[in-house]
């Protein structure tokens, strides 16, 4: 499989990343190489082999129904790039 | 979804310009988790809250956190698919759902897409026409409820509070059996109930904790599926009604006028009672779901499905079937009174030992009738199950009549007080000494001859006496007693 | 007094002990080297105040008789690690700023030990690469030079920081990260020890992340017994990360001095590459031949699905990478570029935030989880990550107790030497470690010789889940066969 500029482009808008005309056609070439290199994956027999989802096998640990996080809020915001009060902001959203 | 067959009465069918019309809905509902924490981290889930008061590192995505499941958040899908009758799935796996949006502070929602934590059920509801439909279960799973943007305090910007990111949601789907927008008002009503008796979820629409949206396709009975719209976000159970009515139609309209229908995203507008187009949507979605590396499978042993099954409390269905089998009451009264927990414990509460029907008559009609009036619920009611049975043992005991009972629940309702020292101490009770009343009866037949005369030619004319002697009596006279001495008194028997 | 930064964080630990010399001294030595060295651009930030603040609450505790088990030992922190209240970015221009209100779970457990902290050091951005040329800080520089040349070398990556640091002695020892290959490497291309333990060892809270099924934390240390030391304190159960493994923590220094007498030591014959340089091929037998004589059984073993591990990897990391960055949205934290609307703010701050590889990673990520690609990249790389694990598994179920392969296929290149190279050549030296990520696996890294250049080289030691002991046991008898390996010339300084 091996992608075009189009596909370049849309993958990048579902990245939520711009990216040049110019960009987009490099990034097209650097996709292939690395695509073309996974392609060796299809050699392998995967028949009735379950896909891996936790690499070491345990029972997730669970946390009690407390509260005792949250009342934080100044910490919340403290990094926020823009924010009013407590709030974050951001460019006007329409739905 | 699957092809789901279910024999039509003619009356659910919607007539349209060139014929006979099926509206087939399905429903996914949103129903938040009762809890005191979030499903991934210990920040409070009150509702409200001063802007990002309960919200933890994790609920803000801060680099490096990590979610940690709130155990009694998966205890409460369990419980509601077991509700649901639904299959439990021992093993799930929480997948995150990939898509940005300013109140989505991980640029993911972790929700179960491919395993959910509960498979297959019923629920069981009720039509007013007696009949009883069943809709499917397809699936329950838990997810993450996002933040809120703000969008109406500046005319460029929107203010992101994040107190709801990371709520636990149960996303309950249902396959596509109803009908019609009275099969979805009741069937969002019976999941509501459903919900409230298993404490799962407040069912507290105003707030948001129960929401719906509403897959709407029609079809020409006996047809395939056709093309759906799904109605976005609708908080309230009228609201489902409105909208199913208003898609139904705009979409017979399309269909009849030669069109087609777009599968598309809707909302509703409460104000207009219409549904319009979410332009915004403008791309396609690609979630690129896959199963979320933070968290390992979620997995637990049938014992703990077991305990929690045990500990289930009885469910509206097994109620109702109780009170009509233990109780004999109408299939209606028991629905009635099965519709909240709190109206069914109270009914037996007031049951207990005396008169069942008596008492389903009196929640049913005087008390639920009055709570109306004053817009309160039963968990409000100023009359206490232990005031409403002292009533009716009064009027079991002949110490009131049933209308002097009227008159005492008003003032127990309007009052408070202990229902037997307010007779005793406003003097209602009902006089049942024979020799009082005979003399009363005496008076009266002796005052109205000419009447006296009728009445022993046409006897319903008793009935006018009867009105005079309570009425001499102020009401308190035993109408059985009124009833018999005035038969002897004028020869009737 | 000269060579007080020479000493192993053992030495250090006598040294204090006995009053030799002061902690504060201590780090005032490695705040004067680090002055001296920046040359090099090991740190991104450099906190002198607070490691003399620290330095001289330590001198308090060993007057006080109260030392704890790291006391005084000043270190180096990767940039990854969330530190509170000091620059934590991952070396990217998308976290500009961020100073988190949070301490990483591991920097805690340091802290709590008594360590001292110099600074934070440079590493590839994110922890995207092979060579710490992908750091918005620039690159950092190798204190390693081949014999007859002064061209600038690489330190590896994604910890090169740490690593040049531990060499340059401008640390006693350094935090790292590992997800494909990020500690030993760069370890192996200094002449430092560096571990990666097995997945779920060290807490994940508070580290950015890159792929969360890949990345672990561990040490880069001048010897075998100084990581030891550090693992033991950077290593522990934690309620905040449920990957965490509630496996206790050993004394891993007790482990050493045992030998391998009598261990059964596996030589996976698919670590021999064709074209592979007649070094590595050499320093493998070498240490075959030290193991051999320290009396371990050398066994021929096949890990047959080892050369589908980088190519699955590079499947598995940028999924999860492309998922783990979407937090990066210029909205809670560190960079935002305006746009007319919130996706061109997404899209021009996540366009400027992220370096070069960073966000063809995120492409590949995002493109391989996509509608239609899924099965065919995502789920079919996880299979085949679940063969290569079983590899392991039967191998460690045949009773052997550690693998022995080189450590990289190369000594260090050139700064820029891959500069127009295809990102796969540059993926290619992750070739011997990836293969212990995509396992869960420990693997150390312990330096065995140098090339004829003069530049020193690696070899790996893999075990079983949870045996780390087993490493520093087998790391020792190499150390021991081949000796120290410190940089001969501070040509920087």
């Amino acid at each position: 499989m091996s992608v075009d500029k189009e596909t370049v482009k849309r993958v990048a808008r579902l990245a939520r990343i711009a990216v040049t005309d110019e960009e987009a056609a490099s990034l097209q070439g650097e996709l292939n190489t690395i695509l073309g290199f996974v392609e060796q994956l299809n050699e392998v027999d995967v028949t009735g082999i379950e896909p891996m989802i936790a690499v070491i096998a345990m029972q997730p640990r669970m946390r009690e129904d407390a509260v005792n996080d949250g009342g934080k809020a100044a910490d919340i915001v403290a990094n926020a790039p823009v924010r009013e009060g407590n709030f974050f902001v951001v460019p006007k959203v329409v739905e | 979804m699957n092809e789901a067959v279910r024999t039509k009465k003619p009356s659910k069918l919607i007539r349209g310009a060139t014929g006979d019309w099926e509206v087939v809905i399905g429903m996914e509902v949103h129903a938040q988790v009762a809890s005191n924490a979030k499903l991934f981290s210990g920040a409070s889930t009150e509702f409200g809250g001063a802007p990002n008061d309960h919200v933890s590192l994790v609920d803000a995505a801060m680099p490096g956190m990590l979610p940690v499941i709130n155990r009694e958040c998966v205890a409460q899908a369990v419980r509601t698919g077991l509700g649901l009758k639904a299959a439990i799935n021992l093993r799930s796996v929480f997948d995150r759902k990939n898509y940005f949006y300013p109140d989505l502070p991980q640029g993911y929602q972790i929700s179960q897409y491919k395993q959910p934590v509960v498979g297959e059920g019923a629920v069981e509801v009720d039509m007013p026409d007696g009949e009883t439909i069943t809709v499917g279960i397809e699936r329950l799973h838990l997810e993450q409820d996002a933040g809120k943007s703000i969008h109406d305090q500046s005319p460029t910007m929107s203010l992101v509070d994040l107190n709801r990111s990371g709520v636990a949601l149960m996303e309950i789907v249902s396959k596509p059996d109803i009908r019609s927008s009275e099969e979805a008002r009741l069937y969002l009503t019976k999941l509501r109930t459903i919900l409230r008796y298993l404490g799962t979820c407040d069912g507290d629409m105003e707030k948001g904790s129960l929401r719906a949206d509403v897959n709407v396709s029609v079809r020409r009975p006996g047809e395939p599926l056709g093309t759906r719209c799904e109605i976005k976000n609708v908080n309230s159970i009228r609201f489902v009604g409105q909208a199913v009515d208003y898609e139904a139609r705009r979409q017979i309209e399309i269909i009849e006028e030669g069109g087609t229908i777009d599968q598309e995203t809707r909302l509703l507008d409460a104000s207009k009672g219409e549904t319009r187009s979410m332009r915004s949507k403008e791309e396609a979605h690609d979630y690129r779901y896959f199963p979320d590396p933070d968290l390992l499978p979620l997995e637990f042993e049938q014992g703990w499905v077991d305990g929690l099954a045990a500990e289930l409390p009885e469910l509206p269905d097994a109620k109702k079937t109780r009170f009509i089998a233990g109780h004999g009451l109408s299939a209606y009264d028991a629905t009635v009174l099965t519709a909240e927990k709190e109206t069914a414990d109270y009914f037996e509460a007031v049951a207990r030992g005396r008169d069942a029907k008596l008492a389903a008559n009196w929640v049913i009609n005087e008390l639920a009738g009055r709570l109306n009036r004053e817009g309160k619920s039963i968990v409000d009611t100023p009359v206490s199950a232990a005031q409403l049975g002292a009533i009716l043992d009064l009027i079991g005991e002949n110490v009131i009549s049933g209308k002097i009972a009227k008159d005492l629940f008003e003032i127990v309702f309007a009052e408070g007080g202990d229902p037997r020292e307010i007779v005793e101490k406003r003097g209602m009770k009902q006089v049942t000494d024979t020799g009082a009343i005979e003399k009363v009866v005496a008076e009266i037949v002796a005052a109205n001859p000419d009447k006296a005369e009728q009445a022993r030619l046409k006897p319903a004319m008793i009935g006018w006496f009867v009105g005079q002697v309570m009425k001499a009596s102020g009401g308190k006279a035993n109408p059985q007693a009124v009833n018999a001495a005035l038969k002897a008194k004028l020869g009737m028997e | 007094m000269s060579g007080i930064t020479d000493l192993t964080i053992a030495e250090i630990r006598d040294g204090l002990g006995r009053k030799q010399f002061s902690a504060v001294e201590l780090a005032k030595g490695y705040l004067a080297n680090m002055e001296k060295a920046r040359a090099l651009n090991a740190y991104v930030a450099e906190t002198p105040e607070k490691a003399l603040a620290m330095a001289a609450e330590s001198d308090k505790r060993i007057a006080a008789g109260t030392a704890r088990a790291l006391e005084g030992v000043p270190l180096g922190i990767k940039d990854l690690f969330c530190t509170e209240g000091v620059h934590s970015q991952a070396a990217s221009h998308i976290l500009d700023g961020f100073k988190p209100v949070y301490e990483s779970t591991v920097t805690a457990n340091l802290w709590r030990d008594g360590a001292v902290m110099l600074g934070k050091l440079n590493m590839d951005e994110f922890a995207m690469g092979s060579s710490n040329e992908t750091s918005y800080y620039g690159p950092v520089t190798n204190p390693w030079r081949s014999r007859n040349s002064n061209a600038p070398l690489v330190p590896g990556g994604s910890s090169g920081g740490s690593a040049a640091a531990v060499a340059a002695r401008l640390c006693a020892g350094a935090t790292a990260t590992d997800t494909g290959g990020s500690i030993r490497q760069p370890a192996a291309f200094t002449g430092t020890v560096g571990i990666k333990p097995t997945y779920g060892r060290c807490s994940r809270w508070g580290i950015v992340a890159f792929a969360s099924s890949l990345d672990q934390a561990g040490p880069i240390a001048r010897d075998v017994r100084d990581a030891a030391i550090l693992l033991k304190s950077m290593a522990s159960v934690d309620p905040k990360d449920t990957t965490s493994v509630d496996v206790p923590v050993p004394d891993y220094e007790a482990a050493l001095g045992q030998g391998v007498k009598g261990l059964r030591i596996g030589l996976p014959k698919e670590y021999r590459l064709d074209g592979m340089p007649a070094e590595i091929e050499k320093l493998w037998e070498q240490g075959k031949e030290w193991l051999k004589d320290a009396g371990a059984e050398l066994v021929d073993i096949s890990l047959p699905h080892t050369k589908y591990a980088l190519p699955a990897y590079y499947i598995v990391a940028p999924a999860e990478a492309s998922s783990n960055l979407a937090r990066y949205d210029g909205v809670r934290y560190g960079l935002r570029v305006p746009g007319d609307d919130v996706i061109a703010m997404y899209e021009n701050t996540r366009a400027a935030g992220f370096g070069k590889e960073v966000r063809r990673r995120i492409l590949i990520g995002t493109y391989v989880l996509s509608a239609g690609y899924y099965d065919a990249y995502y789920i079919r790389a996880q299979k085949v990550r679940a063969l290569i694990k079983r590899d392991f598994d039967l191998a460690f179920e045949a009773g052997i107790d550690a693998i022995l392969t080189p450590a990289t296929p190369s000594a260090a290149f050139g700064l820029a030497a891959m500069a127009t190279a295809s990102p796969i050549e540059m993926y290619l030296n992750d070739i011997f470690t990836v293969t212990v990520n995509m396992a869960g696996l420990p693997g150390i890294a312990v330096p065995a010789g140098l090339t004829g250049d003069g530049l020193p080289l690696g070899l790996q030691l893999i075990g079983r889940p949870f045996d780390e002991a087993m490493l520093f046991r087998a790391g020792e008898v190499i150390e021991q066969a081949a000796g120290r390996f410190p940089v001969s010339e501070k040509w920087w300084a």
